[in-house]
C-alpha cells in the first residue's frame, strides 16, 4: 500500500453515468489486476474503493460509475486538480491460475479491473474471451478497447447493443479453461454454478480498505476474511451463496 | 527542547498519541507503513474469549464528518490472540501494548482479562463496557454503575496491571459510572466509545447498516466527547483516556486540556493511515507555538470563565 497524491490528466464521460479519469502519480503499488484503490473525495469523510482499469509505474486509470455524492463529486474533476490516493490495495486476480482459455465474465461497473487482467492474459500467451453485460445499450463502454484485445460478446438487457439478454445466457464452451469475474452479486452467483475453477472479484462497503477496521468481512468456507485484504478477489470455490 | 512525555497508571508513554482498539488492528497494517513505536502505544483489536465471526455486512456507513460502524466484535478469541497475534506484534511493536477485551458475562470478561494479564506485552487491560453493537453483553454492562462496578471489580480481582473501564456515551449520567468503576477500584478509565447512530437507504427503505444500528464515530463527535471527558474528569480522581473525533495535535492538545491524561485516536486512522504519526510530528510543533514546554501540565487545565 502506498498513500500519494495523484494530478488529474483527464475525466471524462464514456457511458451513461460512467466516467474515465486518467490520473498522473506514482502508481508503484499497483501489482496486479484487480487489486484497487480508495480516493478521498472531498465532500464525504470515508474515501470511495475503485479498482483500475490499467495503470503503469507513473500513471493509472479509473473508470467509475457515478452513483452517489461520492463518485459524483469525482465526475466533477478536472484536468489538472489533484487527488489522495491509496494504492496498491488487496489481493488481485492470478493470471498464471487460468489454463489456455480463460472466459472473463464482466457485468457493468465491474468490467474495469478485467481490461488489465486481459492485458496481462494476452501477454502470457493465453487465449481469453470476454462476456460483458450491461442493463441498456446506453451503458455500454469499453467495447471497442477489450475488442482490440481479445472476442468479446456484448449482452445488453434491453438488447440495444449486442446480444438481448444477461452474460449468465452465455452459453458455456468446452474449450473454456477458467473463469474470472467481477460484476453484481447476482450474477457472480450465477456463474458460481459454472462447471469451471475460478477467481471472483467482490464489492463491499468498506472504511479504510487495508485491513484494519473489519469492515468489510464476509463468511469464506475458510472462515471470516476481509473483503480488502484477502479478497477482493476470491477463489470461486472458496464462496459462500 | 518540549517534553511530550506523559504516564498513564504508572507506566510511561513518549508521548500521549495511541491507536485506539478498533481502529488500528493488531497494528501489523500501519507498521507496514511506518514505524508504529513513534506513538505513546495502542490499543489492539477488542478480545472476546471464544473467537467471533462478527455482524453481516455491510458492517460500515457514511455519515457527515464521521462514519457508523456496526463490526460487532469480529475477533480471533484470546487464545488465538496470545498464540498468533502477540507473538507476530513483538516483531514490530517493542512498547507496553493495551489490550481491549469484552465479554457477553462476568466470567468471559473476567476469563479474558485473567489471560491477557499474564502476557509480557501488555501494559494495560481497556476492558469495553460500551460496545453498542452486539445485542448482549457489550454496552449492557456500562449503562448500569452497579453493574460496571461489578465487572470492574470481578476483573481487578485477577488483574495485577492496571484496569482501565471504556465507557459508553450512550448513558444519562456518565459521571455515575464513571465514579461507581473508581469505587470498585478502577485504575483508569477510557471514553468514548461510540455514539448508537442510524442511517437509511432511501432505494431500498432499509437501514444501510445489516445490524440496523452503529456506532457513530468520526470528526462529528469529537466535541461530545471533549465534553463527556471533561465531565467525567471532573467526577473521579483516577487518569481518563480521551478518545472521539480526533483529528490533529491541536485535537490531543484539547482532550488534554479538558482532562485526559493520553489521547487514543480511531476513525482518522481509516481515512489517513498516517494520521497517528502526523499527530506525533504536529505535537512539539503545536506545542512550541503555544509555548507548552511539559506535556502532561495540560490534564485538566482548561481554564474557567469567571462565575463559571
Amino acid at each position: 500500500m502506498r498513500q500519494g497524491l495523484f494530478t488529474v490528466l483527464s475525466n471524462r464521460p464514456l457511458a451513461r453515468a460512467v466516467h474515465e479519469m486518467r490520473l498522473a502519480g506514482d502508481a508503484s503499488a499497483m501489482a496486479a489486476a484487480g487489486q484497487f484503490v480508495n480516493v478521498k473525495v472531498g465532500n464525504a469523510y470515508l474515501r470511495r474503493p475503485l479498482s483500475p482499469a490499467d495503470w503503469d509505474e507513473g500513471w493509472l486509470t479509473l473508470v467509475y460509475k457515478a452513483v452517489g455524492p461520492g463518485t459524483a463529486w469525482l465526475a466533477e474533476r478536472a484536468q489538472g486538480e489533484t487527488l489522495d490516493l491509496l494504492t496498491g490495495l488487496g489481493r488481485g486476480f492470478d493470471p498464471g491460475a487460468a489454463g489456455e482459455r480463460p472466459l472473463l465474465v464482466g457485468g457493468g461497473a465491474g468490467l474495469p479491473p478485467l481490461f488489465r487482467l486481459a492485458r496481462e492474459l494476452v501477454a502470457l500467451g493465453k487465449k481469453p474471451r470476454l462476456v460483458m453485460g450491461f442493463a441498456s445499450g446506453e451503458d455500454v463502454f469499453y467495447e471497442k478497447a477489450f475488442k482490440a484485445l481479445l472476442p468479446v460478446t456484448v449482452y445488453t438487457e434491453d438488447g440495444r447493443a449486442g446480444t438481448r439478454g444477461r452474460v449468465t445466457d452465455d452459453p458455456p464452451r468446452a474449450e473454456d479453461t477458467f473463469l474470472y469475474a467481477c460484476g453484481p452479486l447476482p450474477m457472480l452467483r450465477a456463474l458460481s454454478a459454472l462447471p469451471l475453477p475460478g477467481q471472483m472479484s467482490l464489492e463491499e462497503r468498506m472504511a479504510c480498505g487495508f485491513g484494519a477496521c473489519m469492515g468489510c468481512t464476509i463468511m469464506t468456507r475458510s472462515g471470516p476474511r476481509r473483503v480488502c485484504a484477502e479478497g477482493p478477489v476470491f477463489p470461486k470455490e472458496e464462496l459462500l451463496w | 527542547m518540549v517534553d511530550t512525555a506523559v504516564t498513564l497508571c504508572g507506566i510511561r508513554l513518549d508521548n500521549p498519541v495511541m491507536g485506539a482498539s478498533g481502529c488500528f488492528g493488531y497494528g501489523a497494517e500501519m507498521a507496514k507503513l511506518y514505524d508504529i513505536n513513534r506513538l505513546g502505544s495502542f490499543s489492539f483489536k477488542g478480545t472476546t474469549l471464544h473467537p467471533r465471526a462478527g455482524n453481516p455486512v455491510p458492517r460500515v456507513a457514511e455519515t457527515a464528518c464521521g462514519m457508523l460502524n456496526a463490526v460487532g466484535l469480529q475477533n480471533p478469541g484470546v487464545h488465538a490472540v496470545i498464540a498468533e497475534e502477540l507473538p507476530r506484534m513483538k516483531t514490530y511493536f517493542h512498547k507496553p501494548v493495551m489490550a481491549n477485551v469484552s465479554g457477553f458475562s462476568l466470567e468471559e470478561y473476567v476469563e479474558t482479562c485473567r489471560l491477557l494479564d499474564g502476557e509480557e506485552q501488555v501494559g494495560w487491560l481497556e476492558v469495553n463496557v460500551s460496545c453498542p453493537n452486539v445485542e448482549l453483553g457489550g454496552m449492557s454492562f456500562g449503562t448500569e454503575p452497579a453493574l460496571a462496578a461489578r465487572v470492574t471489580r470481578a476483573v481487578k480481582a485477577v488483574c495485577r496491571k492496571p484496569v482501565l473501564i471504556k465507557l459508553s456515551p450512550n448513558v444519562t449520567d456518565i459521571a455515575a459510572i464513571a465514579r461507581a468503576c473508581e469505587d470498585a477500584g478502577a485504575d483508569g478509565l477510557s471514553l468514548v466509545n461510540t455514539f448508537v447512530g442510524l442511517r437509511v437507504d432511501l432505494g431500498t427503505r432499509r437501514p444501510v447498516l445489516a445490524n440496523t444500528t452503529g456506532g457513530l464515530s468520526g470528526p462529528a463527535i469529537f466535541p461530545l466527547a471533549l465534553h463527556l471527558v471533561n465531565k467525567v474528569y471532573n467526577a473521579v480522581r483516577i487518569p481518563v483516556v480521551g478518545m472521539g473525533g480526533v483529528q490533529s495535535a491541536r485535537d490531543v492538545l484539547e482532550m488534554m486540556l479538558a482532562g485526559a491524561t493520553a489521547v487514543q485516536v480511531g476513525a482518522a486512522n481509516l481515512v489517513e493511515p498516517y494520521a497517528c504519526l502526523r499527530m506525533v510530528e504536529e505535537l512539539p510543533r503545536e506545542m512550541e507555538r503555544l509555548g507548552i514546554e511539559r506535556l502532561r501540565d495540560m490534564t485538566g487545565g482548561m481554564k474557567r470563565w469567571e462565575g463559571k
